[in-house]
């Protein structure tokens, strides 16, 4: 399973980088959704994954058991797809201010000073 | 003494706010700051004269040895009541020469920026704090040589001043740290029982050309001399007092300050001869051709920059006891006629020596204090410089085998300042007073008055040597040879040797003053050669570099983020894949990993295919709307591995970036084509590359233990200190809760700057 | 998408969503949850009810621009952290009542905590949303 996981990090590192390549704008922020999300999955897994065994402690214990899901990772990408929601929404903004100003979304016509728009 | 050396750059961050304030004409009163400092330091001088030396120390850095260490003995102190003198006098003159000038705060800052530097400098006995001095009077020369910031010359000249000089710092600090790693202490006065340990280190050689380099570029010895007549496009003041009286006069006291340290060596002498030679008669010889006033004076002062380096060279008790009187005389007689030069040049408009004379008629007691310091320049008795002369004279002739060559090298450059002098300083007063100056009159007292008390300073000291003998050149030559001083300054000597090469000297050079006379013809004779000289060498090489590095940044910046791009990650690539492939051997510890199950198995084809349809569809919608399917199969994973937590937000998030896409989607226009095949096989290639680093360093990563101390203790402690049973949401929002809050604000940063973006700015734009 | 049944369904969506909400973030201590889903939970109910109805009527509802929901979460979040400095502790020191209370459990900064993460998470969602959705 890991294997597999291995091998999707490494696809969507992948896709975000060739979308991040491209000359649209909205592309670009796909690019970069899609690299957060390796990202976080490249967190999780190097926490070793364990199935069943989420980190909540149960009723009738005072602590977790023997074998349990790593919290930190857990607590590091929650903490990540949040801010990166925040980040998401600012960029998209941008763009939509950025397509109002220059009527296009590609990055090289917006390659220009300011004197020209 | 710390109060001294601040309050200069104190004064220089209050002067632009109070002086606007003051709707006073007169800008006199700032000379009282450097007044006070000379009268301050003159009040120490009796402390020098019984002991020596005077230390200060305060803590400033401790723990890397940076201290403001001040060591007052007489080297410094003739160094600091030149600065704090001919300061007081410089300030007074500024007030008259630049009167009502629009800056004229800004130029007061500078200035007295420039002093504090240039005290702390003589009076620093750390290393480093002496570099520090060191680049501050660099910099303050800077803005000064630019003050005219709308002449492109005055900008040009500012930048190569700064270039030199600059590069010259470097040297210095390497030179300092040199010389610290070998004695392993900072202050130099400590240095000197050293001096034997350091001329054996296998460093030496190289402490030696650093702190040579460093000090040729701030004296302006050749082949570095070039940036000093640029220099001159600062206003007079400024020439006066940097370009003749002090900061480029910080060389020749860097020299002398390590004679004590490295000094007495055949590598410290034989190259200061030679370039102190080559540059006091190359110069000297260059200023009988120029025809502007100031740059007459440039290269007169390049020369005798030339000489004092020479005499250090020579190190002998008499060369020393000779740099130590002819820094003062220079100092007295070079600022007088820079200054008197301002005058001229303030009055007529004009610099250039053939259309200048008969001034005297108008602006007679300029012309009284001129010829004083042209006859101090001179060596004419009974002026100080005369004193200085005799003193070079009797130190080159004490040289044993070098001495009648060394002494007619000396000779030549004294005939040729001394026609300089007389250029500057009497040419343009004598002879007849042309038409057009007739209207002239004299100035205020506040600008004749300095160049005249310097000018009766340079006969007065030499009809009275015995004034300064034992207060000020006494501990100069003490501090410099470690021995108790035998001489004393005389003005007559009797007849002998000496005087007859003075009268010489004074003979043909008068000889040449009437024989020569300045003009274009002559001054386009020199510049024929300009095109071999250091300066357009130095231009060449910085014009090339400009050339490189313009091109080298055009190349790299060149504005398009995904060139950026590529750039960082074909490194990043590179770095991974050498080290995958030569450091480490790669194995996948299959043992350890859990099974596939169908569903996982399925959820995980379906993200790679959603993956694919993102980043290959045409049509936007369809892109979003996979990368929802990504991010809901994220949620899956989650779930599957004991994560609910992030699974429930990864929901709620992945709802609500699909709802902000398509909401501002269906305002831009379809995807449309914009790069070719060929481009997007590259960026496929250099992407499935990088990916697949990723996916190796990860596999790699994986066999590493990881350390779970801190999972642990949270594990162990989330419900006995943080009363949770959800360990997740306990480290959220207790045990690490302050990244959360930090996290919440910057959250709602993000939305204020999206509200701004939309809100506030279509605001702005309607009122347009 | 203003169909009959997506509207009666919405108004009925509301309060049931937001109900959930707070649940979840009541028992994030406990059980999966938090302010950070919670709040996700309950802009969600918002942006389904404006879907439906127009972005006009929820705000309505609402009755105050959810923006001014992020300084008082942020300050809620605040005071919280820093009470325990009125105790003589450090500042983020969990504090806690004495006796539980019943359906969310003892009570204590942490949970004030989480609640200030709640409404800034809602103020900042339904920021974000409004203002693209009117800015069309």
């Amino acid at each position: 399973m890991e294997i597999l996981l291995v091998i999707i990090i490494g696809l969507l590192y992948a896709a975000g980088i060739y979308m991040m390549l491209r000359r649209s704008l909205v592309k670009l922020i796909i690019g970069l959704i899609l690299l957060g999300n390796g990202a976080n999955l490249l967190i999780f897994l190097l926490g070793k994954i364990v199935k069943g065994e989420p980190p909540i402690i149960a009723d009738t214990e005072k602590m977790l058991g023997e074998i349990y899901a790593d919290p930190v990772p857990q607590a590091l990408i929650l903490t990540a797809i949040v801010i990166s929601f925040g980040l998401q929404a600012f960029a998209i903004i941008l763009i939509k201010r950025a397509y109002k100003v220059v009527k296009t979304d590609d990055l090289d016509e917006m390659n220009a000073t300011d004197e020209d728009l | 003494m710390l109060i001294a050396v601040i309050s200069g750059f104190v004064f220089a961050l209050v002067i632009p706010l109070i002086m606007g304030r003051l709707k006073s004409k007169s800008t006199l009163w700032a000379a009282l700051l450097p007044l006070s400092i000379f009268v301050f330091f003159l009040s120490i001088l009796p402390e020098i004269q019984d002991n020596g030396h005077v230390r200060i120390s305060y803590q400033w850095v401790p723990s890397i040895g940076v201290n403001l260490d001040f060591y007052l003995d007489g080297l410094s102190m003739l160094f600091v009541l030149l600065i704090s003198g001919i300061g007081t006098l410089v300030f007074i003159y500024t007030s008259a020469y630049l009167k009502g000038h629009h800056f004229l705060d800004r130029f007061y800052a500078y200035l007295s920026m420039f002093m504090a530097s240039m005290l702390g400098l003589v009076l620093s006995d750390n290393i480093y704090t002496l570099f520090i001095f060191w680049e501050l009077t660099s910099i303050s020369s800077f803005f000064l040589i630019g003050f005219n910031n709308d002449s492109e010359a005055s900008r040009k000249s500012a930048l190569t001043a700064l270039a030199i000089t600059g590069i010259g710092g470097l040297f210095l600090l390497a030179a300092m740290v040199g010389l610290g790693h070998v004695t392993q202490l900072n202050q130099i006065s400590a240095m000197s029982s050293l001096s034997e340990v350091i001329q054996g280190n296998n460093l030496y050689g190289w402490i030696l050309l650093f702190l040579f380099l460093a000090a040729f570029t701030k004296s302006a010895q050749f082949p570095f001399h070039f940036w000093l007549p640029g220099a001159m496009k600062a206003p007079t003041p400024v020439s006066t007092y940097l370009h003749s009286a002090t900061m480029v006069k910080a060389g020749i006291y860097l020299l002398a300050r390590f004679t004590p340290v490295l000094g007495n060596h055949e590598w410290w002498n034989g190259p200061l001869i030679i370039v102190g030679a080559i540059t006091m008669v190359y110069a000297a010889i260059h200023a009988l051709f120029r025809l502007d006033l100031k740059g007459i004076l440039a290269y007169s002062t390049i020369s005798a920059l030339g000489i004092l380096v020479f005499l250090i060279g020579l190190g002998t008790s008499a060369a020393l006891l000779a740099a130590a009187v002819f820094i003062l005389v220079h100092a007295l007689y070079k600022a007088t006629l820079f200054l008197v030069t301002g005058i001229i040049d303030h009055e007529t408009g004009t610099r250039d020596v053939s259309q200048l004379g008969g001034l005297n008629k108008v602006m007679l007691p300029v012309g009284i204090a001129a010829l004083l310091a042209a006859i101090s320049n001179a060596g004419i008795p009974p002026s100080f410089g005369f004193v200085g002369k005799d003193l070079i004279y009797a130190a080159t002739l004490g040289m044993g085998d070098l001495a009648w060559p060394l002494t007619i090298l000396a000779i030549i450059t004294n005939v040729a300042l001394l026609f300089a002098g007389f250029l500057a300083g009497i040419k343009p007063f004598l002879g007849k007073l042309p038409e057009r100056f007739q209207h002239l009159h004299l100035p205020g007292p506040a600008m004749y008055a300095p160049p005249l008390i310097l000018g009766i300073l340079c006969i007065l000291f030499g009809l009275a040597p015995f004034l300064l003998e034992s207060s000020l050149i006494q501990p100069v030559v003490a501090g410099l040879t470690g021995t108790e001083p035998d001489f004393h300054l005389q003005l007559w000597h009797g007849f002998n040797l000496i005087l007859l090469l003075s009268v010489i000297t004074i003979g043909s050079g008068t000889a040449l003053y009437f024989i020569l006379k300045p003009s274009e013809n002559l001054l386009s004779k020199v510049t024929a050669f300009e095109g071999i000289s250091p300066e357009s060498i130095v231009r060449l090489i910085s014009s090339g570099f400009a050339t490189f590095s313009s091109g080298w940044t055009r190349f790299f910046q060149n504005g398009y983020l995904r060139y950026y791009l590529i750039t960082i990650l074909s490194f990043i690539s590179l770095m991974l894949a050498y080290r995958l492939f030569t450091g480490i051997t790669l194995y996948v510890d299959t043992s350890t990993m859990t099974a596939v199950t169908f569903y996982e198995a399925v959820v995980l084809i379906i993200m790679a295919v959603a993956i694919l349809f993102t980043v290959f569809s045409k049509s936007r919608l369809v892109a979003v709307a996979s990368m929802g399917v990504v991010g809901y199969s994220f949620c899956l994973i989650f779930l599957f591995y004991s994560a609910p937590d992030l699974a429930m937000t990864q929901f709620s998030i992945d709802t609500l970036t699909v709802i902000l896409f398509v909401l501002v989607l269906y305002n831009l226009p379809k995807y449309l084509k914009l790069s070719d095949t060929r481009d997007r096989v590259r960026d496929g290639l250099l992407s499935l590359a990088f990916g697949t680093l990723i996916s190796i360093l990860t596999l790699e990563v994986m066999n590493e233990t990881v350390s779970k101390e801190t999972s642990q203790y949270y594990a162990e402690n989330a419900y006995i200190l943080g009363k949770g049973k959800n360990v997740v949401n306990v480290i959220l929002v207790d045990f690490r809760g302050f990244d959360t809050m930090v996290e919440i604000t910057v959250l709602a940063i993000a939305a204020i700057g999206v509200f701004g973006l939309l809100k506030l700015h279509l605001r702005s734009t309607e009122k347009e | 998408m203003k169909t009959i049944i997506f509207k009666t369904a919405s108004a009925y969506l509301l309060p049931l969503l937001l109900l959930f909400s707070v649940f979840i973030l009541l028992r994030g201590h406990y059980l999966p949850g938090g302010g950070f889903v919670g709040g996700l939970m309950a802009a969600i109910a918002f942006v389904i009810h404006s879907f439906a109805n127009g972005i006009d009527k929820t705000k309505n509802i609402i009755k105050f621009h959810p923006g001014f929901l992020m300084p008082v979460g942020l300050l809620l979040a605040l005071t919280a952290g820093s009470l325990p400095l009125a105790f003589g502790d450090t500042f983020m020191t969990g504090l806690w009542m004495k006796q539980s209370v019943p359906v969310i459990g003892s009570v204590g900064t942490a949970l004030f905590f989480d609640t200030g993460v709640y409404l800034v998470v809602i103020g900042v969602t339904l920021t974000i949303i409004f203002t693209i959705s009117e800015g069309l």
